[in-house]
């Protein structure tokens, strides 16, 4: 047995072994299943006790990418704070960025101008986007089709570029300031953007053309790791997967933040909640982002595109050079000392995997005295070792792969 | 809204009386504290009335407060989440500084599971009854619980951050 197995799991499951060999001569045996994997995307350990290719019993060990993101939190001015939020689910980012930076101005009671949240919408529907467009084609790429996932990738590529107008960087984004936005998303910019809607339907629809219906795909996915809605919610699913499960809850919808009150859309829900409705729900959603962004193109208000807070909002750059208060700003709003009152504020947006949460609690000073923040990916993973149960091990690839769990997010 | 705040309020007080108390509304959010003898009878109530329907525990979390009284020097956040008439509800329950105790949630909500790892995990508060208290993210040799402020996340002797050279007050809300 490899010592990266979990002791008290091994022990465990060697008792078990020797049961059910005494009972009806079964020949059990132990799979390590991770920590590191080609198949599971990202750094997840499942110990897996196994009758020749079915799983009997399944354990999830996690915590290999801890990074202590609440603990930092706990040290860091507001500023400072958004980084970590890339690192969590870093296939969206800028939703977690706009998640923190809306927690932040609903502490500080702070309204963002309507330009400023329409680019914010906008900007969160390219991360939906490029969160699912790698969830569905990595999952089409472990049921064996490897070329739609060429296909569509290019397009988080294009997604990237867009950020990149927006924030210079491509992949952990710390995207947005308090208040709004760093700079109005330039004309290259709108250009970038109105090119991808013009051309990701169509390369999106060759994917489900060739992906959907594929009688291949279709079989490794349909019936698999099915959960019913009952199960899911007290299992703290939320995000597609609940909604694969025929669950209508959105945040989004139930909570609008940032004008999504705004925009004409659907939330699509599955009916089995197994692999193929995680799939279709995550297409679907691709599509509303799709007519969301649209809209948002469409209506953009003109207008500022950042709250006049003086107090939080870096000055711009050539006021911060030449102007002794400016500087003054700067350097107070760099080293948080930023009149901050006391509360404690909850708030939540719909992140490419369910209800990303932040629980702020702020006692005043420059640091927050506590953060938790709700990751989706945590809280369902933990129905995985349930959900395997009586699957084989290809099939448990493919559930891993359609939940769409972050490494990053699950472990903080 | 179909439910009103003030009917939550009414109901949970006519249900638990003494053992919940100091009732506020932050940003438009129910908040209270709860003994820690009737956490679960709590969330099993709000669960299953017919009124309140809370169906959904959003997180479970922990707080330290060294500060405190010796009685109330932990805290655990509960966020409830009800979706037919879509009401958020946030408790606390404080706990004994050096043997923080309270009961598990999870025959009310399995997803409780794991949030009480994560829990005891960071703060070591121990939560009766539940299946698997084990470490979570981090390693099982560890035997500190590092979330607690007593660990600093630098080395407490650097000389170069002292926050008296930056004017900093521990209380910067009336600074400007």
């Amino acid at each position: 047995m490899s010592d990266v197995l979990v002791k008290s799991v091994a022990d465990k499951y060697a008792e078990l072994i020797k049961q059910k060999e005494n009972e009806d001569g079964s020949e059990l045996s132990i799979l390590n299943l991770g920590p590191t994997h080609p198949a599971t995307h990202g750094i997840f350990q499942n110990v897996l006790l196994m009758d020749g290719e079915r799983i009997v019993e399944a354990e999830s060990t996690i915590g290999y990418i801890h990074r202590a993101f609440e603990k930092i939190a706990e040290n860091r001015p507001f500023y400072q704070i958004t980084p970590l939020t890339d690192r969590m689910n870093y296939c969206s980012s800028p939703i977690n960025n706009m998640g923190w930076w809306m927690t932040v101005e609903k502490l500080l009671k702070i309204e963002v101008p309507q330009r400023a949240q329409y680019i914010r919408v906008i900007m969160m529907e390219l991360a939906r986007i490029a969160d699912h467009l790698v969830c569905n084609s990595i999952l089409a790429v472990d049921a064996g089709a490897f070329t739609g996932f060429l296909y569509v990738f290019q397009y988080r590529e294009k997604i990237y570029e867009i950020y990149e107008e927006l924030c210079g960087s491509r992949l952990t984004t710390n995207m947005g300031r308090i208040g709004g936005l760093e700079r109005d998303l330039s004309d290259t910019g709108f250009r970038k953007l109105k090119a991808f809607l013009k051309e990701f339907p169509a390369a999106f629809k060759e994917f489900e053309d060739l992906v959907s219906r594929n009688r291949i795909f279709m079989d490794r996915c349909i019936d698999v790791g099915a959960i019913s809605a009952e199960k899911a919610i007290a299992y703290g699913f939320t995000g597609p997967n609940l909604r694969a499960a025929g669950v209508d809850y959105d945040i989004r919808i139930s909570n609008p933040y940032s004008s999504y009150q705004d925009f004409e859309f659907d939330i699509p829900v599955g009916k089995s909640g197994d692999t193929y409705d995680r799939y279709c729900v995550r297409n679907s959603e691709i599509w509303e982002s799709v007519r969301i962004i649209q809209q948002a193109f469409d209506k953009m208000p003109k207008g500022p595109y950042h709250a006049d807070v003086p107090d939080y909002y870096l000055p711009p750059k050539e006021e911060v050079y030449n102007n002794m208060e400016a500087l003054i700003y700067h350097f107070k709003i760099v080293m948080g000392e930023i009149p901050v009152p006391k509360g404690e504020v909850y708030h939540s947006v719909e992140g490419g995997n369910g209800e990303l949460g932040f629980y702020l609690i702020s006692d005043g000073s420059r640091v927050p005295y506590r953060l938790h923040f709700r990751r989706p990916c945590f809280i369902y993973y933990q129905a995985f070792a349930e959900m395997v149960k009586g699957h084989l091990l290809s099939d448990a690839i493919v559930m891993l792969s359609s939940m769409n769990v972050i490494a990053g997010e699950l472990d903080s | 809204m179909a439910l009103a705040n003030e009917i939550i309020l009414q109901k949970i007080q006519e249900k638990f009386g003494e053992s919940v108390k100091n009732f506020t509304e932050p940003y438009g959010l129910i908040t209270f504290e709860v003994d820690k003898s009737k956490v679960i009878d709590l969330l099993q109530f709000m669960r299953d009335d017919e009124t309140l329907r809370f169906n959904f525990l959003t997180t479970l979390c922990g707080v330290h407060y060294p500060d405190n009284e010796i009685e109330s020097q932990f805290a655990v956040v509960y966020h409830m989440h009800n979706w037919m008439d879509n009401v958020r509800v946030r408790f606390k329950t404080y706990l004994n500084g050096e043997n923080p105790e309270v009961e598990s949630a999870t025959n009310v909500f399995l997803t409780a599971n794991w949030m009480e790892r994560e829990t005891y995990d960071f703060y070591g508060i121990i939560f009766k009854g539940h299946p698997d208290l084990r470490r979570i993210l981090n390693m099982d040799e560890m035997v500190s619980f590092p979330m607690r402020r007593e660990f600093p996340l630098e080395d407490g002797g650097r000389t170069d951050k002292d926050d008296r050279y930056f004017g900093r007050l521990p209380n910067n809300e009336n600074l400007n």
